[in-house]
């Protein structure tokens, strides 16, 4: 039997209104418009597995990110962590149980870490609030074993997060996501603001924590070789929804929706190796009018008459999902 | 050889500051040849924006060039007045910046702005123009041109801006072009169509292009040769196949190495220690050496100049003392 998912997502959907002000919508005759950020989307993360998921902007990846993490009520569906329901966990005292197991780590570490604040005190923070420590002289031991697991020096602790770098911010934000030892964290994009030498020691160290410490990632990011590096599963989105789900290696050695085999033709070719390409064409479409049936048909080389009218669902053998009629159709 | 287009010599620019003078680029050297696209890499601070700056004369104070010299043609642009510098650019050197909506006024309609543009350069009357106009946009792969010369930049999507942008740097015809992070803002589907057209544009037309990027991958794909940038000096410069394939510089290694890649499945990514030093306190000798495992007494005291190795140049004493070869 497969153990239990730590964290399942079910159904997950969430509506935006992107509607004109009242006056506007009066004056030029307008209905209310609404954005359809994520639709149905569904996937479950096991213990000490890392779970991408990656997509352009506008894919709605970083909403199912907020959504997870609890920072952004879902439209629709639901959020269990350990088989506790994120958002139905009403009473504030389970709920805050249950914030203490998963962290996030966000995509800029300049905007996340207070200026104001000691470096000491931001990673103290979660500490004080989970009421994780009996007295001051242990919460300053802890953050300093935490300043050290991260690589940076326990003496650092007294600097403001101004005189440090893009990367060693970084290192501070996980550092603060270790403090209330969480089972989960999710990255949004913890990398793309850093040079690559720095997210290549920022990967490498998120890896060593997840094995030392049994942690699971949701990892969401743009970049399909950060994934490869990172991820036993990947989930592929597009315009706010899975159109394939797959292992990593899976994923990598054959690609089966169609908007997944033109993204990695659109991979530069850093080997050289002169592999044929098929460029992309067209851009994705305005998310407030989605092209019926399925969204992605219109930049499609091999779309055909249902792809006009359905909106394909996820299904495939085993761990091997894509959403696509051409592929269920045995055409590609 | 015919002549370069672009032929830049010991550059070095400066920031007068209170605790004096910081060199951020520091004696930079490098030839375009027609139709050949140079990529410039490096991690941020590296100067190569600066680089780029320097060459058009778009330095802001306190930065300035303060040695070496660059030849467009032959000629010398970098000691030129404003006025005269304001004619070179736009004429004869074209730029593309990594935000469309920074080289775009959001007030002009599209077409007006690639008109004006067009009839600054060369003598040709409104109607004229405009029909240049209309066929450089589509030719930038803007479809229904004639239909949407007169929309404003925020009608068009961020990829849609970028071609835009590209036909306006190229509209005068220019013998170079300078392209600074040009798809860094954009998602990976539209980074490769606006590769694809910039290389096609340039090849048809022989336009020289500098192509300023952090991204390997987008050098590798696009550049004839490239030059590897670490704390304002140039590393490595060679065939772009020679440096992705086989660097020689250990600064370049550490950075192929460091770049998660699809095809290549590593358990671990390669680490350089350590991170680029500020201006403020460049190291003595070769600026990498505190970060390079190989290092050894003559990195420490003497600064390497660009040396031959195969058909690239490298600024590392490894290749001199010949024990590259060893270490590799």
């Amino acid at each position: 039997m497969m153990p239990a998912p730590l964290v399942e997502a079910t159904n997950l959907s969430r509506v935006f209104d992107v509607s004109k002000p009242w006056l506007n919508r009066v004056i030029e005759r307008e209905g209310k418009a609404y954005l359809k950020a994520v639709a149905g989307v569904s996937f479950a993360i096991g213990r000490r597995e890392t779970l991408a998921l990656v997509g352009e902007s506008g894919s709605g990846k970083s909403t199912v990110a907020r959504m997870v993490v609890g920072l952004l009520r879902p439209t629709a569906g639901a959020v269990t962590i350990d088989g506790i329901d994120m958002w139905a966990a009403a009473r504030t005292a389970e709920r805050q149980k249950l914030r203490r197991r998963l962290q996030m780590i966000f995509q800029d570490p300049y905007a996340s870490l207070n200026p104001r604040w000691r470096v000491d005190h931001i990673i103290a923070d979660p500490i004080r609030a989970f009421g994780l420590a009996r007295d001051n002289a242990e919460i300053e031991h802890r953050v300093g074993e935490l300043l050290k697991v991260v690589g940076l020096d326990p003496a650092d602790g007294a600097k403001y997060p101004h005189e440090f770098s893009g990367g060693q911010r970084q290192r501070i934000c996980i550092a603060r996501a270790l403090s209330s030892n969480p089972e989960f964290i999710v990255c949004d994009e913890p990398t793309s603001a850093l040079d690559v030498s720095v997210q290549a020691q920022i990967l490498n160290l998120m890896r060593d924590l997840q094995e030392r410490l049994g942690l699971s990632y949701l990892f969401i990011s743009h970049n399909l070789a950060v994934v490869r590096h990172m991820a036993t599963r990947i989930g592929v989105m597009y315009l706010g929804r899975i159109v394939e789900l797959a292992t990593s290696a899976e994923l990598f050695s054959g690609p089966r929706h169609p908007y997944t085999r033109l993204l990695m033709d659109a991979l530069p070719d850093l080997a050289m190796s002169g592999r044929p390409r098929r460029p992309i064409e067209g851009e994705i479409p305005n998310p407030i009018r989605p092209p019926p049936g399925c969204a992605f048909h219109p930049r499609c080389p091999w779309a055909f008459e249902p792809c006009h009218v359905d909106m394909p669902q996820l299904a495939g053998p085993g761990t091997r999902q894509a959403a696509c009629h051409a592929v269920a159709a045995g055409r590609i | 050889m015919s002549e370069p287009v672009l032929s830049v010599r010991d550059l070095e620019v400066a920031f007068a500051t209170r605790r004096g003078s910081l060199k951020a680029v520091d004696r930079v050297s490098f030839d375009i040849g027609a139709g050949e696209v140079l990529g410039v890499v490096g991690e941020s601070g590296a100067g190569k924006s600066l680089t780029g700056a320097a060459i058009i004369g778009l330095l802001e104070a306190p930065g300035r060039i303060v040695g070496g010299e660059v030849r467009l043609k032959g000629q010398r642009i970098d000691n030129l007045g404003p006025e005269e510098m304001r004619k070179v650019r736009g004429r004869r050197i074209g730029m593309v910046f990594q935000d469309p909506l920074t080289s775009l006024n959001p007030l002009y309609r599209i077409g007006n702005q690639i008109v004006e543009t067009i009839r600054t350069h060369s003598p040709v009357t409104e109607a004229q123009a405009r029909e240049r106009a209309i066929a450089l946009l589509q030719e930038a792969g803007i479809q229904g041109a004639r239909a949407r010369i007169d929309s404003y930049p925020h009608e068009f999507s961020g990829g849609m801006r970028q071609r835009v942008v590209l036909a306006l740097a190229l509209c005068a015809e220019p013998d170079l072009l300078i392209a600074d992070e040009p798809t860094t803002a954009l998602d990976v589907s539209i980074q490769a169509q606006i590769i694809q057209l910039l290389k096609r544009l340039c090849r048809e037309r022989g336009t020289a292009v500098m192509l300023i990027t952090h991204d390997m991958g987008v050098i590798a794909e696009t550049a004839d040769r490239v030059a590897v940038m670490y704390a304002g000096r140039i590393a490595e410069i060679g065939p772009v196949r020679d440096v992705v394939k086989a660097a020689r510089h250990p600064y370049t290694k550490g950075l192929m190495g460091a770049i998660p890649t699809v095809e290549a499945h590593a358990s671990r990514l390669v680490q350089i220690p350590g991170s680029m030093p500020r201006l403020t306190a460049i190291p003595r000798g070769c600026a990498f050496h505190p970060r390079c495992a190989h290092a050894f007494a003559r990195c420490r005291a003497e600064r390497p100049e660009g040396m031959a190795a195969g058909s690239s140049t490298v600024a590392c004493w490894l290749v001199a003392e010949n024990v590259a070869g060893v270490s590799a």
